[in-house]
């Protein structure tokens, strides 16, 4: 930056740096409207997987309909789906919303950063709220069910787990967010949403469909399978479960591809 | 800080056909903006104006042809661009999540100010928009005339070179204009270069300093709203109201004015004023170029043949005469 940039009028800050704080002031908006609507935004994630943990877990253990342990591998389940659920609602809606509607995000667009940067800011803040979402269901979860399944050394592969969960929602979101038309939003939410949370192995592990084999191809195509998967590998690993290695493999590749659809799909909304 | 013979906006063979479009939106645009100046694009819906003003804030990316920011290039570092300008949009997209406060000082941050110089302002630029009580609210109840505020308040946060507004009046009351008119004159007493689109003739007239019309993707004429009008031949008028004696304009009368010069037609007008005199007559002079030294010759005259003059009203062609003549047909 030299005598060109004469048309300043403050110092100029050199490109890159103009843009970290540009993002970081983005990041720094959502996370403050997050705080703001706390009580909201707890709500809104701990619901859902409460009362699914509350029922499956809870009442019908004690009316004896399931057996003993079923939730010990239905409240790592849980940990995925919480992850992966949260990570497409906080990013999918609003987005629709905001590129069809009210136009928020035109503010965002013109502010002195890439347009792929205003992408990433949306899967880096659905993220941390999905993984925020997924640590507080641990303490949920004990108690709810009194205890929960748990190992020191599983630790780090959970939290990696978590990690990836939340940047596999925030990538559906993503594409979601940004292919939907929002005439078709209700349409498209339902008919997605609905399959994803019941194919997505977090109520009952993968390898105990051999018996269902048709249904173990549907669930090996929901990419949410190898979250719960891993799941159960770092906190259930006696339960029988998918190799970490294939999760890992499976998981990487469905994030390059959800986020190349997905910045692509951010730049048609957003360039003419 | 401007100068150094920068156009504010440059814009040259710019073309923007969008896709399984059969024509062009924005067809072969040249034209420059200095800065401080006040450019106004006027055109009917579908001119391209919407068009032309997202390919220069970085939103569309034009077909080819090119345009430059402060000497910068929208398309080559759109980044940079998106620092040296604001954009005020017709509709509100004000972040609703957060107070008019809020929105003007995150809005600073995305652009880098400095949060105590952003608070400073924010308070100067609340104050200055009949803003500051309502500061603490979120902004989803706004009526037009208080987002369109905001929204201007919020775009000068980051002290933009060059200031967009799309139809900166539509659908606001006749005080809330006048409102942000004033202090759109204040910006250009500032330095800020505004460019605006808009179908309102009088805002057009009223605002800018040059105007641009635009009809399917082209621009037509390009000069201030003055020239503009006085180019157009035979459409400035001249109202003489006479005193006749017998309540008739005579003939001989009709006769001598159109030998003035500079006059195309006279017509004697017919239609009686119920509280005027009676034998009170109105006579219309068309007149090429404009109309205001005839009125000398014309009372001279009139006074030779006897006929009192009792007023003199200057019909100028307005920017819709313009347009119409361009484009053949009204604006909206």
């Amino acid at each position: 930056m030299s005598a060109t940039t004469t048309v300043a009028t403050r110092p100029r800050l050199r490109p890159r740096s103009r843009q970290r704080r540009a993002f970081t002031a983005v990041l720094g908006r959502d996370l403050y409207v997050t705080w703001k609507e706390l009580p909201v935004f707890l709500a809104q994630v701990i619901l859902q997987p409460l009362f699914l943990l509350f029922v499956f877990g809870k009442v019908l253990a004690s009316l004896g309909y399931t057996q003993n342990g079923y939730s010990d591998l239905l409240f790592p389940g849980l940990l995925a789906l919480t992850a992966v659920i949260t990570g497409m609602q906080t990013l999918a809606f609003p987005l629709v919303v905001e590129f069809g509607w009210t136009k928020e995000i035109e503010d965002r667009l013109l502010a002195p950063m890439s347009t792929a940067l205003v992408a990433t800011e949306k899967v880096l803040f659905a993220s941390l709220r999905a993984f925020t979402a997924t640590a507080i269901m641990i303490p949920v979860g004990i108690l709810v069910l009194g205890s929960i399944p748990w190992r020191w050394s599983g630790v780090p592969l959970l939290v990696l787990t978590m990690v990836l969960g939340s940047l596999l929602g925030a990538g559906l979101g993503l594409v979601m967010g940004t292919l939907v038309v929002p005439q078709r939003i209700n349409i498209v939410f339902s008919l997605v949403f609905t399959p994803l949370l019941f194919t997505g192995c977090s109520q009952y592990p993968w390898p105990s469909l051999s018996r269902l084999p048709w249904f173990q191809v549907v669930t090996a195509c929901n990419p949410m399978t190898y979250v719960s998967e891993s799941m159960r590998a770092a906190l259930v690993p006696s339960v029988p479960h998918i190799q970490v290695w294939v999760c890992m493999l499976v998981l990487a590749g469905s994030l390059i591809a959800l986020m190349t659809i997905g910045v692509r799909g951010f730049y048609r909304r957003a360039i003419d | 800080m401007r100068g150094n013979g920068v156009p504010a906006v440059e814009v040259s063979d710019l073309v923007k056909r969008y896709p399984k479009s059969p024509v062009n939106a924005v067809d072969d645009l040249s034209f420059t903006v200095n800065p401080g100046e006040v450019f106004g694009l006027l055109g009917p819906n579908g001119a391209g104006k919407t068009t032309t003003i997202g390919m220069l804030t970085t939103r569309v990316r034009p077909t080819s042809g090119r345009a430059l920011i402060g000497g910068i290039d929208v398309a080559a570092d759109p980044v940079r661009v998106r620092g040296l300008l604001a954009v005020v949009p017709q509709r509100s997209n004000l972040d609703r999540s957060i107070s008019v406060r809020r929105n003007l000082t995150f809005h600073a941050a995305y652009h880098g100010v400095p949060a105590a110089e952003a608070t400073v302002r924010a308070n100067e630029l609340l104050e200055q928009f009949g803003l500051l009580e309502r500061a603490d609210i979120k902004p989803d109840l706004f009526s037009g005339g208080q987002s369109q505020r905001m929204m201007i308040a919020r775009a000068l946060m980051h002290e933009p070179q060059v200031l967009f507004l799309d139809e900166p009046s539509t659908g606001l009351d006749p005080a809330a204009r006048l409102f942000v008119w004033d202090r759109l004159r204040e910006l250009r007493d500032r330095g800020v270069t505004l460019m605006l689109t808009t179908h309102d003739m009088h805002e057009a007239a009223t605002l800018a300093d040059r105007v641009g019309i635009m009809d399917h993707g082209k621009l037509l004429a390009l000069d201030t709203p003055e020239a503009l009008m006085r180019g157009l031949a035979g459409s400035s008028t001249l109202e003489l109201s006479v005193q006749s004696q017998n309540g008739d304009v005579p003939e001989p009368l009709v006769q001598a004015l159109e030998q003035l010069t500079g006059v195309e037609a006279v017509e004697a007008l017919h239609d009686d004023t119920p509280e005027g005199d009676a034998s009170e007559r109105r006579v219309r002079l068309y007149v090429s170029g404009e109309a205001s030294p005839l009125i000398a010759p014309a009372a001279t005259l009139l006074a030779d043949r006897g006929f009192a003059l009792r007023s003199v009203e200057l019909g100028a062609p307005t920017l819709e005469d313009v347009f119409i003549h361009l484009t053949g047909r009204t604006l909206r």
